[in-house]
């Protein structure tokens, strides 16, 4: 799917600017979705090269005569070709939303599809499988769930022999597991789980990057946390396999590894059992990922990084608030000083390239800073308090969080707030102060105030740069004005 | 954002922690009204932070269309699946199992992951049902009718004739109930042969099964 995403780049036809217009409209679309909990996706593969008649795009609806006409020829044909074209001919009409409402509507029409798809022709089988797989991508609930009937099949195909009839059957229930609960709660007990845990064995990378989708899409549900993740997915050896397929090296696939990332975020952060993943090596897995998607986009700068950096960032974030991680006392994983590199090469990626991952990859620095006093002298060290300071201005989100790593730091007493002090600390501090937001001054009077504490020049500094001025302005927010009026006196009398 | 040169030589380097620098903290720092205090965050499943990464995440999915690999030019047939292939090699062929079967429970569950076993493929066939929500008319647990199995010993070249038959689909005939399989016959009594002559196709049985669709197009999708 990665590399051939990049691969097939139509043309571009409408402008550059309508194309913008799209996304932000999908942008805006999902999100709401987002908010509303209905954010799903389904994934459609479908062969676009040219049909034989050289149209391309237009797609003739069939009424319900011609598709029964069509399953008919398909089920009861003399000559095996005929069968394949009516075949053919059908699954090319259900490319059309009305078609599949034609086709639904049909009595005995699914019947027929499933005696296709189990018949012992490979070709109409695999035409009866791409017939199933648009009628899964369909948006309107009763055409997906009228896929019902075969889903049987479809994890019994999983185990079979052909990787890409089995990717096809993968991205078929990928789309049905999104549709309900209803349909999740057949194909629970069908036992999905177990025959996604034999498919994920798979050698071939299009099933495997298909079966995390599928899984992705399985975890993502709204039960999925009690009635899927605990005994289900826990309880069988996907976490493993799913792990391995994480580990990088020559053999790691961006586009798998994009799937089974998503899926490992969507379990840690469900909070069920994280340190049975954590006993799994999860963390150092994680971590040795970190580090070889920092050098991938040293070399590289491929765009689409991002689509696994994300999820990875995620998952350590959270699986370091385990308490597990604390009794298992520093290993040396989390300890590592790469780690700390290769999150700031990150940090510089997500500026040039994607913003809004900024808070993502600052809320990982957090959580390495907020109880290390190692990562927080890495940090000192590796001279990162400047680049750091460079994302103050992105925006106010960014700013607080970069002020709260930097009290993770000072919080720590004298010898940091020395090594902190050097730099242009204070004049991004007093820019802070001017900006509205209480949440950042906030967060500023917080730093003053260690830093006034631990490092006595600083009181100084602030004064020759007109901190009093600054600080002014605020003594009237009600959130603010005990922190200001501690300052200024800490200021002016020591 | 600039990152200091030494960055690049650290990340290539070895693994090491940072010998850290001594703490010392002051209760004046926690003193009121400053409030600040150092700690883990964890984000749940469905907490607004999450929003922007996930609808990246899901333009990635809405945005791609790929290519199914075309038909192969020598179609070859696949049985279903390695598990319901032991299964009927086993309750087929395997005349041990007829032995067997009449002491304790031969008759293992379809289902990948079940470990359920039982007396008749009846009983089987309800508990799919059942447990399992598996069709009543599930086509690759018919019974066949008076049908024996294409030659199988020592020949690997020859395909398996499937459990379904396609044929039969327009018929909606519900399943046979409770129909042991008996020894395989020679000739099948008004039945059909299913010697492979029309289907090229090989079944290994065992180990190594053949690709059921070996696509001849060159792939540059995988790499």
């Amino acid at each position: 799917m990665w590399r051939r995403r990049l691969g097939h780049l139509r043309p571009v036809v409408c402008g550059v600017e309508e194309l913008r217009g799209r996304r932000r409209e999908k942008e805006a679309a999902l999100r709401k979705a987002r908010r509303e909990q209905q954010l799903v996706s389904k994934r459609l593969l479908r062969d676009d090269a040219p049909d034989e008649s050289g149209e391309g795009c237009v797609v003739a609806i069939l009424g319900e005569a011609e598709v029964q006409q069509f399953l008919r020829l398909a089920q009861r044909g003399t000559e095996e070709k005929d069968r394949e074209r009516a075949l053919v001919s059908l699954r090319r009409g259900l490319q059309h939303p009305e078609t599949q409402q034609n086709f639904i509507r049909l009595e005995g029409s699914m019947r027929t599809l499933v005696g296709l798809l189990t018949s012992n022709h490979a070709l109409l089988q695999l035409e009866a499988a791409r017939c199933l797989h648009e009628l899964s991508h369909s948006e309107q609930s009763a055409v997906a769930e009228a896929c019902l009937p075969a889903t049987s099949y479809l994890l019994t195909y999983l185990s079979g022999h052909s990787s890409d009839f089995i990717e096809l059957c993968l991205y078929t229930l990928g789309n049905l597991i999104v549709e309900s609960e209803a349909v999740r709660s057949q194909l629970l007990p069908q036992g999905i789980v177990p025959a996604m845990a034999a498919c994920i064995q798979s050698p071939h990378v299009a099933v495997l990057e298909a079966l995390g989708y599928a899984l992705s899409q399985l975890l993502q549900a709204k039960e999925a946390p009690e009635k899927i993740i605990p005994s289900s997915i826990l309880g069988s050896t996907l976490p493993q396999h799913m792990l391995q397929l994480l580990q990088p090296g020559p053999k790691l696939n961006p586009g798998v590894a994009v799937e089974f990332a998503w899926c490992l975020h969507y379990i840690t952060c469900s909070q069920v059992n994280n340190a049975l993943l954590i006993t799994h090596g999860a963390l150092s897995t994680l971590g040795l990922l970190l580090l070889y998607l920092a050098g991938d986009i040293q070399r590289t700068e491929d765009a689409g990084l991002e689509l696994l950096a994300c999820p990875v960032l995620r998952c350590i974030s959270n699986l370091l608030t385990e308490a597990v991680v604390e009794t298992m006392g520093e290993q040396m994983q989390l300890r590592d000083e790469r780690v700390m590199a290769a999150l700031f090469v990150l940090l510089q990626f997500f500026l040039q390239k994607q913003p809004s991952l900024l808070p993502e990859g600052l809320w990982l620095l957090n959580n390495l800073t907020a109880n290390s006093p190692s990562f927080c002298t890495s940090l000192l060290s590796l001279d990162l308090i400047e680049p750091l300071l460079q994302l103050l201005p992105v925006s106010n989100v960014v700013s607080v969080m970069v002020l709260t790593v930097l009290c993770n730091v000072a919080e720590k007493g004298p010898a940091y707030c020395q090594q902190l002090w050097r730099g242009p600390l204070l004049p991004s501090l007093l820019n802070m102060l001017a900006v509205s937001d209480t949440e950042v001054v906030g967060q500023s009077l917080e730093l003053l105030h260690l830093l006034f504490l631990y490092q006595p020049e600083a009181v100084q500094a602030f004064l020759q740069q007109s901190g009093l001025k600054a600080l002014e302005r605020h003594q009237e927010v009600a959130q603010l004005q005990d922190r200001v009026h501690a300052l200024w006196q800490t200021a002016l009398h020591g | 954002m600039q990152l200091p040169a030494v960055l690049c030589a650290r990340l290539a380097g070895g693994s090491a922690a940072a010998e850290p620098l001594p703490v010392e903290r002051d209760p004046a720092a926690k003193a009121a009204p400053f409030r600040f205090a150092a700690r883990l965050v964890r984000f749940p499943r469905e907490h607004e932070f999450f929003e922007d990464g996930d609808v990246q995440r899901h333009l990635y999915l809405r945005d791609v269309l790929s290519q199914v690999a075309e038909a192969p030019e020598r179609p070859r047939r696949a049985f279903p699946s390695g598990h319901l292939l032991d299964a009927h090699i086993l309750e087929w062929h395997d005349s041990l199992f007829q032995i067997l079967s009449e002491r304790q429970d031969m008759y293992q569950c379809l289902v990948e992951g079940c470990t359920e076993k039982f007396k008749t493929s009846k009983a089987r066939k309800d508990h799919l049902v059942k447990l399992h929500l598996y069709p009543t008319d599930f086509r690759f647990d018919k019974p066949q009718k008076g049908r024996g199995p294409a030659m199988l010993r020592g020949n690997e070249n020859v395909a398996a004739e499937p459990l379904g038959d396609d044929r039969e689909q327009s018929e909606g005939e519900a399943m046979e109930v409770c129909c042991e399989p008996t020894d395989p016959s020679p000739a099948p009594e008004g039945g059909r042969w299913t010697y492979s002559h029309r289907i090229p196709a090989t079944i290994c049985f065992g180990q190594g099964a053949s690709r059921g669709f070996k696509s001849t197009k060159k792939k540059n999708k995988h790499h």
